[in-house]
C-alpha cells in the first residue's frame, strides 16, 4: 500500500532545495520563485529553473493538440504537384521511404527519426508522463519515459522539416504546379505546439510526484544538504 | 584573481545528470545511481573530451565528401544534372528566391562548417586549461547545441524534393551519394555537442575530488 501525497504540499519543496548548475557546477540554492519566474545561475548565466503557472495541465493540453495535428500530419499528403498531365504526391514518411528506396536507407531512415518517429514518441511520452503526474506519486516508469522524452526532444525536428518543406516547394514550383495538402498546414502548427509543451513544462513537477527509484515515496520537504557558504541564483520576474 | 566559486564537485556533492537531484556519494570513486530516477551518477560526463573529439574529427572527414559530392542527380529528358549543396543555393539565388538561397547557405555550409570550427576551439580550450573567457565559451556551445539541428535542413530538402518530382518518363529526381555524408555530419556534430561537458571549462586543476 503506497501513501499518496497531498498535492498541495509539493510546491513548498520548491523552498530551499540546494541544487548544481547542470553547466557549471556552482551550487546554489534556489529561492522561491513567484509563478512565470526563473532563476539564472549567476556564474555561467544558464536557465536553472522556470516555474510554470500550470506545469501540467497547459502542457498536457497542447500535447493533446500536438497529437491531434500529428496523426493528421502524418496521415495525409503533404503536397502534391502536377505537371503535363502527371501527379504525384506525396507524405511525411513517403518521403523518408523514398529516400530509402532510391538507395540511401541511411538518410531515409534519420529522415523519419526526425521528422516522425521523434516528435511523435516525444508527444506520446509527454501525454502519458504529464496523466501520470496528474496523480501523484506517479510510478516509477514516469520517470523513465520523461528520461526518454528529453533525448527525443533533441531529434525531434518538425520546425526545420518544414523549412524544408517550404525551400524544396519553392524548387519545384519552377517546375511544375505545386499544391499544399491537409497535412503540410497541421504540420506547421506542430513547431508552435510542440515549442509550448517545451516553455510551459517543468521536468522538477515530474520529478516532485514520482516514485523514487530506491522506492521511497517522493519527500513533502527537500532534504538539506549541509553546505557553507552558496551564491544566490539570479531570479527573474515574468514579463507584465 | 578570482576566489575559488564553491562548486558542488568541490563539496564532494554530485548533481544527477537526468532528475538534477544533488546528492553526496558514499564513494567517490563510484557515485553509483540516483535514487530517485535511478540515472547512473557521473561527476563529468565520462571521457567527454576523447568522444568530443572523436565525433567532431569524424564529422570533419565527412564535411569533405558531403560538400563535394552531389546530393542530388536530375533527370529531364535523357539528361541527368548533378547537384552539390552550392550547386543547390545557386540554383535558388539564380531562380530569384535568394532570400531562400541565403537560408540554405547558412543552415547547409556556414553552420556546420561553424560547429566544427568552435567544436575545436572549445576542446582546445579545455584542454590547454587556460582561464578567463568562460562566459564566451559557454555562450558559445549553447549556440552550437541551439543552431546545430537547423543543418538537417538540407536533407529535408532533398527528400521532399525526391519523393515529389517522380513525373517518369518526363522528370524525376533521385538523392546524390553526398546526402548520406551530409547526414552524418549534422549527426555527428550534434553527438559531440552533447558529449561536451560544459562543466569542464569552469573546472580548475583542484576542483574534482581526487580520483587515485
Amino acid at each position: 500500500m503506497i501513501p499518496t501525497v497531498p498535492d498541495s504540499t509539493l510546491p513548498s519543496r520548491l523552498g530551499a532545495e540546494a541544487i548544481a548548475c547542470p553547466s557549471c557546477d556552482l551550487l546554489q540554492r534556489l529561492p522561491m520563485l513567484p509563478p512565470g519566474g526563473r532563476a539564472r545561475c549567476p556564474r555561467c548565466g544558464e536557465v536553472l529553473v522556470t516555474a510554470p503557472t500550470d506545469p501540467i495541465d497547459q502542457p498536457l493540453a497542447l500535447a493533446v493538440a500536438a497529437a491531434i495535428c500529428l496523426v493528421v500530419a502524418n496521415a495525409t499528403p503533404l503536397m502534391g504537384i502536377s505537371a503535363v498531365g502527371r501527379t504525384a504526391d506525396t507524405t511525411i514518411l513517403g518521403g523518408a521511404l523514398a529516400m530509402w528506396t532510391q538507395g540511401q536507407p541511411l538518410t531515409g531512415a534519420l529522415v523519419a527519426i526526425c521528422a516522425a518517429v521523434a516528435p511523435g514518441a516525444y508527444v506520446l511520452f509527454m501525454l502519458i508522463v504529464l496523466l501520470a503526474a496528474r496523480r501523484p506519486p506517479a510510478p516509477r516508469w514516469a520517470g523513465e519515459l520523461l528520461r526518454l522524452a528529453e533525448h527525443l526532444q533533441l531529434w525531434a525536428m518538425p520546425e526545420v522539416m518544414l523549412l524544408g518543406i517550404l525551400v524544396a516547394l519553392v524548387k519545384i514550383a519552377e517546375l511544375a504546379t505545386v499544391d499544399a495538402g491537409v497535412g503540410l498546414y497541421t504540420t506547421g502548427a506542430l513547431p508552435v505546439l510542440l515549442a509550448g509543451i517545451a516553455v510551459s513544462f517543468d521536468p522538477r513537477a515530474i520529478w516532485e510526484r514520482v516514485l523514487w527509484a530506491d522506492g521511497d515515496v517522493p519527500p513533502r520537504m527537500p532534504r538539506r544538504m549541509p553546505l557553507k557558504t552558496t551564491t544566490d541564483p539570479a531570479v527573474e520576474e515574468p514579463p507584465r | 584573481m578570482m576566489v575559488a566559486a564553491l562548486t558542488a564537485a568541490r563539496q564532494g556533492l554530485v548533481s544527477c545528470g537526468t532528475c538534477g537531484l544533488l546528492l553526496r556519494p558514499a564513494w567517490p570513486t563510484e557515485p553509483g545511481h540516483c535514487p530517485r530516477c535511478g540515472a547512473g551518477l557521473d561527476w563529468r560526463h565520462p571521457n567527454s573530451l576523447q568522444r568530443t573529439w572523436a565525433l567532431t574529427l569524424a564529422a570533419a572527414v565527412c564535411y569533405i565528401p558531403a560538400n563535394a559530392l552531389p546530393v542530388m542527380v536530375t533527370n529531364a529528358l535523357g539528361s541527368s544534372t548533378p547537384d552539390t549543396i552550392m550547386g543547390g543555393v545557386v540554383f535558388l539565388v539564380t531562380s530569384g528566391s535568394w532570400p531562400l538561397g541565403l537560408i540554405v547557405l547558412i543552415a547547409s555550409v556556414m553552420i556546420p562548417l561553424g560547429k566544427l570550427l568552435a567544436l575545436t576551439w572549445l576542446l582546445i580550450a579545455v584542454q590547454r586549461g587556460a582561464m578567463g573567457g568562460e562566459r564566451d565559451h559557454m555562450r558559445m556551445i549553447r549556440v552550437v547545441r541551439l543552431i546545430g539541428r537547423w543543418s538537417m535542413l538540407d536533407v529535408f530538402v532533398d527528400t521532399f524534393t525526391v519523393a515529389l518530382v517522380q513525373l517518369q518518363p518526363l522528370m524525376s529526381v533521385e538523392p546524390g551519394p553526398g546526402v548520406v555524408f551530409f547526414a552524418a555530419v549534422v549527426v555527428l556534430t550534434m553527438l559531440a555537442a552533447e558529449s561536451f561537458d560544459p562543466r569542464l571549462l569552469w573546472d580548475t586543476k583542484q576542483a574534482l575530488p581526487s580520483h587515485d
